[in-house]
């Protein structure tokens, strides 16, 4: 019989083919086009398990311990691996409530049901004890251990520093950190984030699909082991950093010390301040509501970040800046009436001899003197303008570091204030001013404003007779790294070393000097101290009080920044804790219990008010 | 002793080569599924590589018993054999074991039987034995009959129910096309599967529309008049107005609307058959007609008759719907596993997830996920080109024969590897529904190795005796 449909054996034959070229097809893209099913692959797979490396330690100037680490445990849960088991034993562990319980788990199993999640934060290590032993009764369950940040004592919060959680801002920008990962958000965890964290590490396992370790990856050749963080040195003296937080107790205000020597800074004070061991660990985010919201503001960290008038502490500068120029003379006499008077325009002063020299006037502080040699400095025939001798003077007060942030190693250091010469411009038109109208900067009140660090550093030019370095905080990393060079690196101001001796020969009178010196209850028998106070005005209420010396007089080991705000006269609180604090750090002890004791049992509420 | 040697010398031994490379290829792969450090040993029985060796010597007992049997067996036992597995299939529905909610296994001890899997062959030799005794183009009461004997063991194992087997069956319709099935019956056919995969994916309505719209442009092509436009547009005008009437005045869905509009075609068409006597009008008519109401009652079927996971899974096929870790999971860890085997595959014995069970039922239904990462894309091509080479052997053989019995039967055995093979693969790439069907001689497991060697040497002992006259 004839096959009439024979010829349908190629139609046949060919949805074979077609069947075949179908699936070649889409095998090509799934394994050779799309990439994709590679990274699912690993992630299946590989489990990542993280070793977290212990922060880096924070000594002081001497080698004593300031920060250290104190173990503490994340719990972690893999949702599909639970079974039943005894919540109320475990919920009594951890001290939760049922509730809390369920909700922890929700959280969790919303997260990932395979993947670990953290149930429950920094466990303590006490805690953990128990639930290690029972443990193995709660499957899914794991620990990871992680450390928590310690201090041997309440101090120095503001400068430390805290450590927190990533945010997700920071997850997106540095590969380094990941989910829950600490990172330092302030103080010298933030500057030295880098040393401190040290490195993690890795170890890679196989894992099955019930997520059961089988093994290391390869061998173990992609692991990596953690590096603990590098200890750092700190430049603090611990114990003066603590004495000048009592002594500050009650207060506002901040302290600033450093050695000029190398610009390490002994202290640095802030007040009013809190114990660093409220932002750790689970009280940290309630506590730093809860400090956020204070009124005083303790987390506010004057000694960088507060701008305040510089007041009479100020003349020094201009009167450096006047011999630098020319324009006076150290034996230069100006008359005082009450005051200065040009025209209608008067600066009151208060009574002294008359007339005085250079440091006669800064021994007296005469706001008569410095106007006239400001206007000296400004009406300057050697410029063509006002405006350029102006501008000349800016660049003097640039070179002692006001105006810009001087660049310490610690972060939100603020600038201070410097008007420019097209500052006043703007304000009273181009080149429309005259040395009258800006006469304040004469006596450092006005549009201008400079930080306690940059009155520190003032202080230590002054004491170096002309140079300074970057004030800094960490003086070592690690066994034998030292801080960035900028640290090294010693900066001139132009103003030669002969013209600061009048100037310290009047900062000497001021606290050692006979009749008419501002400073005479900062006076140490045994070490000449030179300081000079002033008063900044504030708009607000009574105004601050304010000190900056430096001792002793001949290669001095301690250059000092006092604000104590809605003090009044320098002379009332700043500079007897300027001297306290030089007395504690040269001499390791208090002789003056009675000026301690003034000290340390007034309370001076944020309106000025004293108790 | 003569008729022995003879046998070997007319074995078409190429086809005997693939099927051992087959069953040691899948006896290699089924050891890297369940590899297990504590049993390393690929001839440990515990372990199921040790049983899938049991199997393949079973199964070489089977195939030399196969061979020595007398070919006219089959010719005249055809009908008893059928009859033998019939009952076979009626007897599991009561005596048979459960597993997977399925009553499709009879227990022996340790061992299963899935009397579907011998079903196979028992129902392509009723077939042939029916085809051989009527003429070639295929009338209806032959295609009723040949339908029917398809559909007694379909029926019996959807009773299990196995939705998996139930489909290999359909591959049958391969042999009645050869044989002579009308071409429009197949083209039916092929359109049915294609309009129920698009009402799947898009709805009854849009297809219905399509289908009017194609409709109308069939009777263009065999008028070429303006009025077929201008019918159209009435129709469109007429539809929105019937929409827009039925919505919101009777608050009639689109089905109706629909109906109604299939009504006004009929009407148009009925007019040009009156005024060009066109008979092409009533069979345009009858198609969308006959269209309209299969694509209604795939959506019933679809929604009303199928289980929900196996809506979901056609769903998940059809990418309708994207659940990696429910009903989606094997699927997706499958194309995990082949696509990141990548071009050269990841060595034996190196699949990740082969060696740590990311893919569930890899030693059987999914057993082509470890060819896929371990052998690569290198690997997958040559599995699928031995298929290949065996299916177009197989071809080659059923065309030689004489008889058309010899020949339906061979068409069988091509048209079940052809399924298998394409379904089986085809699931574990997305390319099918996750239907539950081994691959043959790759796959796991006893009834199915030994089902497809029966089904295929009964062919090769026909084959080899094709020069003896059958009776």
């Amino acid at each position: 019989m004839k096959d009439r449909f024979a010829n349908r054996k190629y139609f046949i034959m060919a949805l074979a083919i077609a069947a075949a070229v179908i699936l070649i097809l889409r095998l090509f893209y799934i394994q050779i086009i799309d990439k994709t099913y590679r990274t699912s692959a690993a992630n299946n797979v590989l489990r990542h398990v993280t070793q977290y490396p212990a922060r880096g330690l924070v000594y002081d100037r001497n080698g004593e311990l300031i920060v250290y680490n104190q173990a503490a445990y994340d719990l972690l849960v893999v949702p599909v691996q639970t079974s039943a088991f005894d919540t109320a034993r475990f919920n009594e562990i951890l001290g939760i409530s049922m509730k809390d319980f369920r909700d922890r788990m929700k959280a969790a199993v919303t997260y990932s049901r395979r993947a670990p999640s953290v149930f429950m934060k920094m466990i303590s290590s006490e805690t953990y004890g128990f639930l290690q032993e029972e443990l193995y009764k709660f499957p899914g369950f794991y620990v990871q251990a992680r450390t928590l940040r310690k201090y041997t004592r309440p101090v120095g919060a503001h400068l430390l520093g805290y450590v927190g959680e990533v945010d997700d801002k920071l997850i997106a920008q540095d590969r380094y950190y990941r989910s829950g990962d600490y990172i330092g958000v302030s103080g010298i965890e933030k500057s030295y984030e880098e040393h401190l964290r040290g490195k993690k590490g890795v170890n890679i396992f196989l894992v099955d699909v019930h997520n059961n370790i089988k093994g290391s990856y390869a061998d173990s050749r992609f692991d990596t082991t953690s590096v603990p963080g590098s200890n750092l040195w700190s430049t603090i003296d611990l114990g003066l950093q603590e004495y000048g937080e009592r002594l500050m107790r009650n207060k506002t205000g901040s302290i600033v010390a450093i050695e000029p020597s190398t610009g390490e800074i002994l202290a640095l004070v802030s007040s009013p301040s809190y114990d660093p061991s409220l932002l750790v660990g689970r009280v940290r985010s309630s506590n730093f509501t809860r400090l956020q919201a204070d009124t005083v503001k303790p987390l506010f960290d004057r000694a960088l970040m507060a701008s305040y008038p510089p007041g009479s502490t100020f003349k020094m500068m201009n009167g450096l800046i006047g011999l630098e120029e020319g324009v006076i003379r150290p034996t230069s006499l100006f008359g005082c009436s009450m005051g200065y008077h040009a025209g209608s325009l008067t600066v009151g002063c208060h009574s002294h001899n008359s007339p005085l020299d250079l440091p006669g006037a800064v021994m007296n502080s005469c706001n008569a003197w410095f106007c006239n040699a400001f206007r000296s400095i400004l009406e300057n025939k050697g410029y063509n303008s006002i405006q350029e001798a102006y501008d000349r003077w800016r660049e003097y007060l640039v070179a002692f570091g006001f105006g810009n942030k001087l660049g310490i190693d610690l972060p939100n250091e603020l600038s201070g204030f410097i008007p420019t010469r097209s500052y006043y411009d703007r304000y009273y038109g181009k080149d429309r001013w005259k040395a009258l109208t800006v006469i304040s900067l004469a006596i450092g009140q006005g549009e201008i404003g400079a930080t306690p660090l940059q009155m520190a550093n003032m202080a230590t030019v002054i004491a170096n007779r002309g140079s300074f370095y970057i004030p800094h905080i960490v003086k070592k990393i690690g066994e034998d790294g030292g801080p960035s060079s900028v640290f090294s690196q010693k900066y001139t101001t132009g103003i030669s070393a002969e013209n600061f001796e009048p100037i310290i020969e009047g900062m000497e009178g001021a606290v050692n000097g006979g009749p008419g010196a501002t400073a005479r209850g900062a006076r140490l028998d045994s070490i000449i101290i030179c300081g000079k106070t002033g008063t900044a005005q504030n708009p607000h209420g009574k105004d601050h009080s304010i000190f900056v010396a430096f001792a002793p007089r001949d290669n001095p080991q301690i250059a000092i920044a006092v604000y104590v705000e809605n003090a009044g006269f320098g002379s009332t609180f700043a500079a007897p804790i300027a001297s306290l604090m030089i007395e504690e750090y040269l001499t390791g002890k208090i002789k003056r219990q009675y000026l301690e004791d003034y000290v340390l049992k007034v309370v001076i509420a944020p309106d000025g008010k004293e108790q | 002793m003569e008729k022995n040697s003879n046998i070997l010398n007319r074995l078409d031994w190429l086809t005997v080569l693939l099927w051992g490379t087959m069953m040691i290829m899948g006896w290699l792969n089924i050891y890297a599924a369940v590899y297990n450090e504590e049993y390393t040993s690929i001839f440990d029985m515990s372990q199921r590589y040790g049983k899938q060796l049991l199997f393949i010597v079973a199964a070489l007992v089977l195939a030399i018993f196969v061979l020595v049997t007398d070919n006219k067996l089959y010719y005249f036992f055809a009908w008893f054999i059928y009859g033998m597995f019939v009952f076979l299939l009626l007897l599991v529905l009561v005596v048979g074991k459960e597993i997977n909610g399925a009553k499709a296994w009879f227990e022996f001890g340790p061992f299963g039987l899935q009397p579907s899997e011998f079903a196979k062959f028992a129902t392509g030799l009723a077939l042939a034995s029916y085809l051989n005794s009527k003429r070639q183009a295929l009338g209806f009461r032959t295609m009723a009959t040949a339908t029917s004997i398809i559909m007694v063991p379909v029926i019996l194992i959807a009773i299990q129910p196995d939705m998996g087997s139930v489909i290999t069956y359909f591959a049958f319709f391969i042999v009645l096309f050869r044989e002579g099935m009308s071409i429009y019956v197949f083209i039916s056919a092929l359109l049915a599967v294609i309009l129920f995969l698009l009402t799947l994916i898009f709805g009854t309505v849009p297809v219905a529309l399509g289908l009017i719209i194609l409709s109308f442009a069939a009777l263009w092509i065999f008028i070429r008049n303006s009025q077929v436009l201008m019918a159209l547009g009435v129709m469109a005008g007429a539809g929105a107005l019937s929409y827009l009437a039925g919505h919101y005045i009777f608050g009639a869905g689109l089905d109706l609307i629909i109906v109604f509009s299939v009504m006004l075609s009929g009407a148009i068409y009925a007019w040009y058959l009156y005024r060009y006597r066109l008979k092409m009008a009533v069979i345009i008519y009858s198609f969308l007609l006959g269209g309209i109401l299969y694509l209604f009652t795939v959506d019933y079927a679809f929604h009303e008759i199928l289980k929900p996971h196996q809506q979901t899974r056609i769903n998940i096929m059809l990418g309708m719907e994207d659940d990696p870790y429910g009903t989606g999971y094997n699927l997706n860890q499958s194309l995990i596993s082949i696509g990141s085997g990548g071009f050269a595959g990841k060595g034996y014995l190196n699949g990740t997830q082969t060696k740590f069970k990311f893919v569930p039922e890899q030693s059987t239904d999914f057993i082509f996920c470890t060819v896929g990462e371990e052998w690569g894309f290198v690997g997958s091509v040559v599995v699928i080109g031995l298929f290949v080479l065996l299916l177009l052997r197989l071809v080659m053989l059923a065309e030689r024969q004489r008889t058309t019995f010899v020949r339906a039967y061979g068409y069988g055995v091509f048209a079940l590897f052809l399924v298998h093979f394409f379904v089986n693969i085809g699931m574990t790439i997305g390319v099918m529904p996750v239907i539950g069907i081994p691959l043959p001689f790759f796959s796991y497991g006893g009834s199915s190795l030994w089902g497809f060697t029966i089904l295929l040497f009964v062919f090769l002992r026909l084959d080899a005796g094709r020069a003896e006259y059958l009776g």
